[in-house]
């Protein structure tokens, strides 16, 4: 039996409020190591392929022997491969599908917001039923109405960015629309019927007063659909069929089907460039798109 | 502001302007939908009709002047969005499909443009002429001692001597020479092999040897007669009428191509009356239930517990994990996905050698369901997660801690006030994010089709079918991985069931979340 003075004054430590906190935050840290070791290795994987000189899966290590810029090299340098091409179509086919889906969803938004219409709540709630069934269940369709339309226009058809373009921007309405409805909401109406009484026009309103008032809101809508459509696979991939024009996505993993052990490194270097980017949009820009998100969007 | 919204008193200028425009598009919609109806896309025909009388209404008519703010988005959301949807339940009850491809006027056309060497039709006499690159041409000679010349792949002409380098006609009325070409004797005619095979002439006009002496023209082999709504066989004179898409006689032969038609419930019945369909499909429905389950119960609890964990202000460096977290959120998932499936590769990947040197294991991560089923729910962990740490510490900041301080009161430990306390007032405002992010996974081709493309295969399947397969990467299976032939009109079926699938869900959320009376008050 050990001495009761000592065990008691070793009970009193255990039970002190300190000593409970630092053990919390110390058994939380340790939970915290491995769960970031969890989310971060395979990036850190990916960083490290992309930097490894030898091309394979099999000898890669975490730390490249002969750290190089070989994979990036042959990725700008193949002639099977266009990456430059594919990079250079997705960052087109987003740029303008984001911007035509912002401009027309805004204008929609606002006559939603602002003006009262009957049947307009009908409107809203026949959007909101649509929004059920995303573009990606009715491939089937949607390849079968855009082979119908390149019959008769080619350059609205099949293997077009301009007939992908199109499909997006369907897709993006609805959503683009409810979300920035909140957003007019959001502003008093005070402002436009005073300007309203100085004789300014609806148009000038928009354009004038509630425009530059909503931009902030704006760019974060952009930024989110900018990302949703960059990452989107499968319309592309249906709707796309030459290499030439492919987008980044659909090239990555054609790229990768068959014989992928041997190019690995290669793939790491352009997930890598295609990632980057977009990883960076969203830590420096966490707190906003985390605002944008709690609306109820779930990540595409 | 005017609480109509109507248009103010407009001038005359503006007026004309705006029934300008109103003229381009409905003329642009016209012209399009006449294109479309020639060739027999009767569906796009409608809506272009509807879109067109819409944009045409809501310019007239100054009452719908709000709605002029929408037209364009509206209207691109009825072609793009909205119509897809019917049109899948349309082609869910057709035939589109390999060998079903065109509308029934193009088929049409297609068929009658078939030839056949008629016994008795018109024939001519022959003479080849052989190039010194084997190249061939054919000095044709009708009844009346008219001679032609021929080549392959091009009009086949009435030529003079002297005209393209035809030189003298011999007594037969034969020339002599043709520039760039031999002569070849009866007898080396004869014993060509090439020759006989090559059909000589173009579009309406081919010309083939028959018989050493004979040469004979083509003629159409199928008319189509609009009254029995049947093709005619002009060499046989069977008659092949139309069954659901296709040109059949009595007794079962067919022409190919066939059309698009309306099968009813044959795509229906297919999957369930054959075993083969049905079989695998089965297996992919129960697994699409319980892959999205699986991978939302583990993402939400452990985004939840990550959340619990260090949502206390007072945790040091509390930013810097968050951010760190959050990081398998910040990239396109098809990167990571396929990040992964390197990772997991088990011949080379490091997550098998790491395993094999520590354990001496080497789990066959691809070959096995099971262990493939387990893969894509680690991944699927790994890349939902952090939404849900997102998620769940906004919603336990909202959670008023003066409830923590009654419960304490009375006595509760920490399990119980998260049990009874914190559990049910989270749900309320997650609730609806955990089906709808159920129905994303529901869905979630990106996941499944990349990572193993639904493998591995399921043995005995009629179509390809995995053992990670779901519902909508078999729908893409069927209608564009075309192993066996695309099958579009049953790809549309089963996407059906999905919408049903989806309704039914998306009802209980409605119900659940009180959304549509919220959405009444709101808007």
């Amino acid at each position: 039996m050990s001495d009761p003075k000592t065990s008691s004054s070793a009970n009193s430590l255990f039970t002190s409020l300190k000593f409970q906190r630092r053990a919390g935050i110390v058994i939380r840290w340790i939970i915290a190591v491995i769960l970031i070791i969890f989310a971060v290795f395979p990036v850190l994987w990916i960083i490290s392929a992309a930097f490894n000189p030898s091309s394979s899966l099999a000898t890669q290590h975490l730390i490249p022997e002969n750290a190089s810029l070989a994979n990036f090299r042959t990725l700008f340098n193949s002639d099977v491969f266009p990456f430059p091409l594919w990079m250079w179509n997705s960052i087109k086919v987003t740029s303008i599908s984001t911007i035509l889906a912002l401009f027309v969803t805004t204008i929609a938004a606002f006559a939603f917001s602002r003006f009262r219409f009957s049947g307009r709540q009908n409107l809203m709630k026949i959007m909101l039923l649509f929004q059920v069934f995303p573009s990606l269940l009715s491939i089937v369709a949607i390849f079968y109405l855009i082979n119908q339309v390149g019959d008769v226009i080619p350059f609205f058809g099949l293997d077009t960015h301009a007939g992908l373009i199109l499909v997006y921007l369907g897709g993006a309405m609805s959503i683009n629309i409810w979300l920035l409805k909140g957003f007019f909401d959001t502003i008093p109406r005070d402002i436009d019927e005073s300007a309203m009484v100085d004789g300014a026009t609806h148009w000038q309103i928009f354009t004038r007063l509630l425009f530059p008032l909503m931009r902030p809101m704006l760019v974060v809508v952009a930024i989110l659909s900018f990302i949703g459509t960059f990452g989107d696979f499968i319309l592309a991939r249906i709707l796309l069929r030459s290499t030439e024009s492919y987008t980044l996505m659909v090239g990555l993993q054609i790229y990768t089907a068959g014989m992928f052990s041997q190019k690995w490194g290669v793939f790491a270097a352009g997930a890598l460039l295609g990632a980057l980017p977009i990883m960076i949009v969203y830590l420096v820009l966490q707190d906003q798109i985390i605002g944008g998100l709690t609306q109820g969007a779930v990540k595409g | 502001m005017n609480v109509t919204g109507s248009a103010k008193s407009t001038t005359p200028v503006a007026y004309i302007l705006r029934l300008l425009s109103l003229l381009i598009i409905d003329g642009f919609l016209v012209w399009f939908g006449y294109r479309q109806a020639l060739l027999g896309n009767y569906t796009l025909v409608v809506l272009l009709a509807i879109v067109g009388m819409f944009i045409s209404a809501v310019f007239l008519f100054n009452r719908a002047y709000p709605l002029r703010w929408m037209a364009p988005g509206l209207a691109l959301m009825i072609m793009f969005s909205v119509y897809p949807n019917f049109l899948t339940i349309y082609v869910g009850f057709t035939n589109y499909g390999d060998g079903h491809l065109l509308t029934k006027e193009q088929s049409i056309i297609q068929i009658e443009k078939a030839r056949y060497l008629p016994e008795g039709g018109s024939a001519y006499t022959w003479t080849a002429f052989k190039s010194d690159a084997g190249e061939y041409a054919l000095w044709l000679l009708d009844e009346t001692g008219i001679g032609y010349l021929a080549f392959e792949g091009q009009p086949i002409t009435q030529v003079q001597p002297g005209e393209m380098g035809v030189g003298e006609l011999d007594s037969k009325g034969i020339p002599q020479s043709i520039t760039g070409y031999q002569r070849l004797n009866a007898l080396l005619a004869v014993a060509d092999p090439n020759l006989g095979e090559i059909k000589f002439g173009a579009d309406e006009n081919i010309v083939q040897i028959q018989s050493p002496s004979r040469a004979a023209a083509y003629e159409q082999k199928y008319v189509y007669d609009p009254e029995q709504d049947a093709m005619i066989d002009q060499e046989t004179g069977k008659i092949y009428f139309q069954v659901d898409g296709t040109f059949r006689t009595v007794d079962g032969k067919v022409i190919i191509p066939g059309y698009q038609a309306y099968i009813g419930i044959q795509n229906f019945k297919d999957f369930i009356v054959s075993p083969a369909l049905r079989g695998p499909l089965v297996r992919i429905i129960v697994w699409n239930f319980i892959f999205p389950l699986l991978s939302v119960f583990l993402q939400f609890s452990l985004g939840l517990g990550i959340a619990l964990l260090y949502n206390d202000p007072k945790f040091p460096g509390k930013r810097l994990v968050r951010s760190l977290l959050l990081i398998p959120y910040t990239i396109p998932s098809l990167i990571t996905i396929l990040i992964w499936r390197g990772m997991l590769n088990p011949e080379v990947g490091v997550i098998n050698r790491m395993l094999s040197s520590l354990f001496g294991a080497n789990p066959a991560w691809f070959a096995d369901p099971w262990l493939a089923k387990f893969a894509l729910i680690v991944v699927n962990l790994w890349l939902g997660y952090p939404y849900y740490m997102l998620v769940c510490s906004g919603a336990l900041q909202s959670i008023p801690s003066e409830i923590y301080g009654a419960a304490k009161v009375d006595g509760t430990n920490i399990w119980q006030s998260f049990r009874f306390i914190t559990l049910p007032l989270l749900l309320v405002s997650v609730g609806p994010l955990l089906l709808a992010s159920y129905i994303y996974n529901f869905n979630n081709f990106n996941l499944i089709y990349l990572f193993l493309q639904g493998g591995p295969p399921i043995s005995g399947a009629a179509t390809r079918a995995g053992h990670t397969d779901i519902m909508i990467s078999y729908v893409y299976n069927l209608a564009f991985e075309g192993g066996r032939g695309q099958n579009f009109g049953l790809a549309a079926a089963v996407t059906l069931l999905i919408f049903l699938v989806v309704i039914g869900i998306s009802l209980i959320q409605f119900r659940y979340t009180r959304m549509w009376e919220e959405v009444s008050e709101n808007v």
